[in-house]
């Protein structure tokens, strides 16, 4: 069905970002035009999920251009769910940001740059074309080139020297890869690549071809052995920064791996056993990296490329049930690693550090809360019946079913591993004792009252949805079949981008 | 470095300049041309300026800063994108006028979305160069 309104959640936040630059250097009112338009933001995805859930996949020609021909943008329900969940994750870290951010930061243009990215992310979801997808990959690593270096501190400029080096490099190989299939099949449209190289004759190009969207997009959402960027450069930014990166950028590489690899290269062996041992080696060294860390962010970026490597093993063991773990942990991931960083945020406000050997007493000096924190990490570590929980049963039934025992092994390392780094986490943090001798920094206490509900209110908001995703299981995992369906068979997609041109 | 041959050159090459800048922006739809060349013209005919006459009299014959081109530019593309949406149509589809207007000929939204791109590249250069030479 053609619906020519399915690129409001990307246009809310263009225009948002075009009249911040129009307040240039007006900080209050661009606090108030970031919350706002993200909120609108938010209410356009939501009514875009009901729309696509209701009538089944929306397409729009972009400038009238008939499929094959023009770039198509495409909401099936992988992407209104993702750009969902984005514009949830969006609204949160605005409204983190308004607050819990440096006035210097903000006068140099922090929040258009990140409705540009917003932008950037809705834009690369909805997106029906590969050469568009990279267009969209473009203006999300520019933005957060932007966003990284924003402040200039010399930890900063070192962090993003190494991300911009290891994305320039990643958007390389999805470029060749780009370039090598238009070369072989004449098209760049994804459901016509779908049909048209299932007519190439010569496989192994198309294998090697497949490889270099493994290298692209694994780089971007951090396996290994193409991780190591991640850890050394996601503690440099500031909080609200480091959320939206930890919850969002890395992500989307996985998005996109799902939708090239269900779309047009249909895994065979070869691609995977290579995901395969991809995921394994990246849950084992990620969770064995987090537990030597004694920085906060540091910690929770590890974390996060552990838990890459589960939604990278759901894809290598292809199978309905595999997916639909996959997608359902991608829903509890983006909602929990976004909050973990704005949490880094507010322990750093609370003490003005995030050494946890300087850290301690955050329970007794803030109850409350610290109950909230434990809330969400307990959805981290995967506590029936939080949100966690229900993906790596899925994970778990379906590694069985296929006798993956080394992917067996390596979920049930790296659910271990999260648990001790988080239990030790949390007694290091907040129930031991300040430690003797350090001084309590607390920029938190002396704040207006309506400031600290501000802060607050984002990790309320993420930890809600958290439990909405965990209490309400059932209903995601009925969104998560239907998305798994329509991964494993694409016909459906196929034939409501190109209707009657095929 | 004063030259008074390039300073009375400058005289006549920025007007030109600026009119070779916008025909090049005119005939951008079928043939080459276009707003991102039209700009980059337009672009070098104030740096051009800023050359002979010194980056500080440039900024005072422009009388705006370049940067505050940017978002007017950005604006004007962006509703050209959406505007077809009124009309029930896809976004940047072009939407033309159906009489021609002497001399400068078809006008259509993708015009005003060249137009856009033109003022951003202006605005852009502009604010790069100068951000360099005022503080070399």
């Amino acid at each position: 069905m053609i619906d020519n309104h399915i690129l409001g959640p990307v246009f809310i936040h263009l225009f948002t970002a075009i009249i911040q630059l129009i307040c240039w250097r007006k900080t209050v009112t661009q606090r108030f035009l970031s919350v706002g338009g993200s909120l609108l933001g938010l209410l356009l995805a939501f009514r875009l999920f009901s729309r696509v859930e209701e009538n089944g996949i929306l397409t729009m020609n972009a400038a009238n251009w008939d499929a094959p021909f023009g770039i198509v943008f495409v909401a099936d329900l992988l992407s209104v769910t993702l750009v969902l969940l984005t514009s949830i994750a969006g609204f949160a870290v605005s409204i983190f940001s308004s607050v819990g951010l440096s006035r210097q930061r903000m006068l140099y243009g922090y929040f258009p740059i990140f409705h540009f990215l917003i932008m950037g992310l809705n834009g690369a979801f909805l997106t029906g074309d590969i050469f568009n997808l990279y267009v969209f990959f473009e203006v999300i690593i520019i933005a957060s080139f932007v966003l990284m270096t924003l402040g200039g501190r010399k930890a900063q400029l070192e962090g993003a020297v190494k991300y911009m080096a290891m994305n320039i490099l990643a958007s390389t190989f999805f470029l060749t890869g780009i370039a090598i299939l238009y070369g072989i099949t004449g098209t760049l449209n994804m459901a016509d690549l779908a049909i048209k190289i299932q007519a190439v004759q010569n496989k192994t190009l198309i294998g090697i071809t497949s490889c270099f969207f493994i290298i692209g997009f694994g780089i971007k959402s951090a396996v290994f052995p193409l991780y190591y960027w991640l850890p050394s450069s996601y503690h440099t930014p500031p909080s609200a920064v480091a959320a939206t990166f930890g919850g969002l950028l890395t992500k989307v590489g996985i998005y996109a791996l799902l939708r090239v690899f269900s779309l047009i290269f249909i895994p065979d062996d070869f691609t995977r056993t290579l995901l395969m041992v991809m995921a394994v080696f990246t849950i084992v060294t990620g969770g064995f990296g987090a537990l030597i860390k004694t920085n906060v962010r540091r910690l929770f970026s590890y974390l996060i490329v552990c838990h890459i490597g589960f939604m990278i093993g759901g894809i290598a063991l292809f199978s309905q049930v595999a997916l639909m773990g996959t997608v359902f942990y991608l829903i509890h991931d983006i909602m929990v690693k976004t909050n973990m960083f704005l949490i880094a945020g507010v322990i750093r406000q609370l003490r003005g550090t995030l050494d946890m050997n300087k850290l301690g007493g955050l329970y007794k000096d803030y109850p409350k809360i610290s109950l909230l924190i434990a809330l969400v990490l307990f959805s981290l570590v995967g506590i029936p019946p939080l949100s966690g929980f229900w993906p790596k049963i899925l994970l778990f039934q379906e590694a069985f079913t296929q006798q993956q025992y080394f992917f067996v092994i390596a979920l049930i390392i790296g659910s271990f591993v999260t648990m001790y780094v988080i239990a030790n986490m949390w007694a290091q943090v907040f129930w031991k004792n300040t430690p003797e001798g350090v001084t309590i920094d607390d920029r938190f206490k002396p704040m207006q009252l309506y400031r600290k509900l501000l802060m607050i209110l984002p990790i309320a908001i993420l930890a809600a949805a958290t439990l909405y995703i965990g209490l309400n299981a059932e209903r995601v995992v009925h969104v998560a079949e239907q998305i798994s369906n329509e991964l494993m068979d694409t016909t459906p997609y196929i034939n409501a981008v190109l209707g009657t041109n095929r | 470095m004063k030259s008074a041959i390039l300073q009375t050159a400058t005289r006549y090459l920025l007007p030109i300049l600026l009119l070779f800048s916008f025909f090049l922006l005119l005939r951008g739809h079928y043939y080459p041309g276009g707003g991102f060349v039209g700009g980059l013209v337009a672009s070098i005919a104030f740096v051009l300026h800023s050359f002979a006459n010194g980056t500080e009299s440039t900024m005072k014959i422009l009388r705006y800063k370049p940067i505050s081109l940017i978002p007017i530019g950005l604006g004007i593309s962006a509703l050209s994108v959406v505007i077809p949406l009124l009309f029930g149509l896809p976004p940047m589809t072009g939407l033309w006028f159906e009489q021609p207007i002497p001399v400068i000929g078809m006008i259509g939204s993708s015009l005003f979305f060249d137009l856009g791109v033109y003022f951003v590249v202006i605005g852009v250069v502009l604010t790069i160069l100068f951000t360099i030479s005022l503080e070399g």
